[in-house]
């Protein structure tokens, strides 16, 4: 029976499987960060187990580590105490670790694909949702609960059920300045928070195979924005090539190898979907989030919705509550609408070329007298390379912060907070109430689209720039 | 885990949708290396002012809901972060059971690892449900017979997987189940170990 790569890979990890369905996965690689571990560590501790498998575990801080100088440690004891367990925990259990002073600490999904232990094929777990990233690779990536930590690091598999297949194939090519971050927003748009619920989604189609991996993950990373439980694009030439010689991809003998497994991941022409979307490259435009939900887009030339058209009640209620929250007027148009920070990183968009083509924008330019940037490199080594190409430069020039690597602002956790009612033209992947900070307004958009607004000091139509 | 056989308790309606993980445990909450203690962050933003006053209007504040075992909810509740804090937030502060039209998946999951039963119900079935929690009427969960007791003689039935009933009636360890399945998991991966040996 024709299968898809989402079945393929799920059938080659199936340890057991009961009668309801409910099935054994093997699980290949494991990474593991200082928010959601401590808890099961602390559960392997006390009921006497060991890691199974510590060779496949690779552990880093990023959620709690501040991006400004590091030489003192963490001044924040909570979260210090956080880092320190992780290191101990790593320690005593055999796993290898990237602590707050190795050039290779960064966000552990930018860290993953960058150490080449992201390999096709393979099924990844971490304690951390936007694991989806990893699917770019066309390996099958989710995010789990801690005591789902505990158990892939104590059995090396999970108690899963199987998911539905989705394709999104997204044809043809896209307008100049609209980016991989506006495709996955505009399809979030198009089958709401909740459209992937159930499904694992496979990207199809001429816009994904054009893709560079980094775009390829930006879309994969925000899958579960979407609902899905993972994102997966088929590996080709780029994969592989992206790979090669990365520190932990295979070597020698084992390359061939790997490669020739690999060349068989890919959707059988005759597999059946239980759900398919498609979209026209042509048709995307630069998106910008109005409310407090990924699924809340707009275009670049759209407005703020206006409650009272809404006929759905439930929905009025959300779009009411949403506008609220971020003080915003109905019927406002998208590029009238003035920011106070910008901040650029994250798992979605704090990779090496999403900072290039930052710097293409503000190259020359000053970031607006009313608007606070900053850049936060999604890894040691993204900040080496950028400062090698003299990307720190021109940030620094152009007046925004050069910060340390880490999840930052994103989710708040450090001190790079938004403060209430402060808004954000932010590249990271969630808009909640309260993400970036009590209070703080966040409008999702790409790192061009951000570097714009850093400029502007309001949302501009990028490609009138570029 | 604690067992889940029947509860019967008031509950508290919380009618909005996609409520988010950053919502039921924000994260300066995230930082505890414990499992326990976080009730008392549960919807932290909408419980408590700036200044860390109580937020008198909120549902949660108020009894007898500040007792509720049971939460009733709008569509894809959970959604968001993989943060199990969220569940353990809630079963801090006394809820064993969420009804909900939709639930996000990992969120979902979480539930049944600490003994926390998530209901899916139709859109009607909820409102009605909901109508019930508002007059103060107690619920009664029966997991054992699948059923949700409102006082009058129609209960609903729901839908839970056989597996996931059996680990919450029991109160089942997963890990010690799957540690039984030692052997399998053992030659499953010795034949990926020469299938794949890049990988080891």
């Amino acid at each position: 029976m024709a299968k898809t790569l989402y079945d393929k890979i799920w059938e080659s990890h199936l340890v057991d499987e009961q009668n309801d369905g409910t099935s054994l996965l093997y699980i290949d690689r494991h990474l593991v960060h200082e928010v959601t571990s401590p808890q099961a560590f602390e559960g392997l501790r006390l009921s006497n187990r060991k890691v199974k498998l510590p060779g496949s575990t690779l552990a880093v801080v990023d959620h709690n580590v501040p991006t400004t100088d590091r030489s003192k440690g963490i001044a924040d004891k909570e979260s210090a105490i956080q880092v320190e367990t992780l290191s101990k925990n790593c320690k005593d259990f055999g796993i290898e670790f990237f602590g707050l002073t190795d050039k290779r600490q960064g966000i552990v999904h930018v860290i993953g694909p960058e150490q080449g232990f992201t390999q096709p094929g393979m099924t990844i777990v971490c304690g951390d949702s936007h694991t989806s990233t990893h699917g770019a690779f066309g390996a099958l990536a989710f995010g789990i609960g801690t005591s789902e930590v505990e158990h892939v690091l104590a059995t090396q598999t999970l108690i899963q059920s199987r998911a539905k297949n989705f394709k999104i194939s997204v044809d043809g090519k896209l307008p100049l300045g609209v980016t991989a971050k506006d495709v996955i927003l505009s399809i979030i748009g198009n089958i709401g928070t909740a459209g992937g619920t159930g499904y694992v989604i496979e990207y199809c189609g001429e816009v994904f195979r054009n893709f560079s991996m980094e775009e390829r993950m930006t879309v994969c990373n925000m899958s579960i924005e979407a609902g899905a439980r993972a994102g997966l694009v088929a590996p080709d030439q780029k994969t592989f090539d992206y790979i090669k010689g990365r520190p932990l991809a295979p070597k020698g003998e084992n390359w061939e190898k790997a490669v020739k497994y690999w060349s068989t991941l890919s959707t059988d022409k005759d597999a059946k979907f239980d759900r398919e979307l498609y979209l026209q490259g042509k048709d995307i435009e630069p998106t910008v989030t109005w409310g407090t939900s990924p699924q809340d887009t707009a275009s670049i030339n759209g407005k703020v919705p206006d409650p009272n058209l809404e006929k759905n009640e439930d929905r009025k209620k959300s779009i009411l509550r949403s506008l609220d929250y971020m003080g915003l007027e109905p019927n406002t148009a998208i590029q009238d609408i003035k920011i106070d920070k910008v901040f650029i990183g994250s798992c979605t968009n704090g990779r090496i070329e999403d900072l290039r083509e930052v710097a293409k924008i503000v190259k020359g330019k000053k970031v607006n007298k009313s608007v606070d940037a900053i850049v936060v490199p999604g890894s040691g080594l993204v900040k080496l390379q950028a400062e090698k190409e003299g990307l720190d430069k021109i940030f620094k020039e152009s007046g925004f912060d050069w910060r340390e690597p880490g999840c930052s602002m994103c989710l708040g956790m450090n001190p790079d907070q938004l403060k209430p009612k402060e808004r954000c033209a932010s590249t990271s992947n969630r808009n909640f109430e309260g993400r970036q900070g009590r209070g703080g307004r966040t409008h999702l958009v790409s790192p061009v689209m951000a570097a714009a607004a850093a400029i502007e000091g309001k949302f501009v139509d990028i490609r009138k720039i570029i | 885990m604690e067992k889940f056989t029947k509860l019967k308790s008031i509950a508290a309606d919380l009618q909005i949708s996609n409520i988010d993980t950053d919502m039921i445990i924000p994260k300066q909450f995230l930082k505890t290396i414990k499992r326990t203690g976080l009730g008392s962050a549960l919807f932290y933003e909408m419980r408590y002012d700036e200044k860390g006053n109580v937020i008198k209007k909120f549902i949660l504040n108020n009894s007898p809901y500040d007792k509720a075992k049971i939460l009733i909810s709008g569509k894809n509740f959970g959604c968001g972060s993989s943060r199990e804090h969220a569940p353990w937030a809630l079963l801090d502060f006394g809820i064993r059971c969420i009804i909900a039209e939709s639930f996000a998946d990992i969120f979902y999951n979480n539930c049944f690892k600490n003994g926390i039963l998530p209901i899916i119900l139709p859109e009607n079935q909820v409102k009605e449900l909901s109508e019930v929690a508002k007059n103060n009427k107690e619920i009664e969960i029966d997991l054992v017979d699948q059923k949700i007791h409102k006082g009058d003689n129609r209960p609903f039935d729901f839908k839970i997987d056989s597996f996931r009933k059996e680990c919450l009636l029991n109160g089942y360890d997963d890990i010690a189940l799957t540690l039984k399945k030692d052997s399998k998991i053992n030659s499953f991966e010795q034949k990926k170990r020469n299938l794949t040996p890049w990988l080891y």
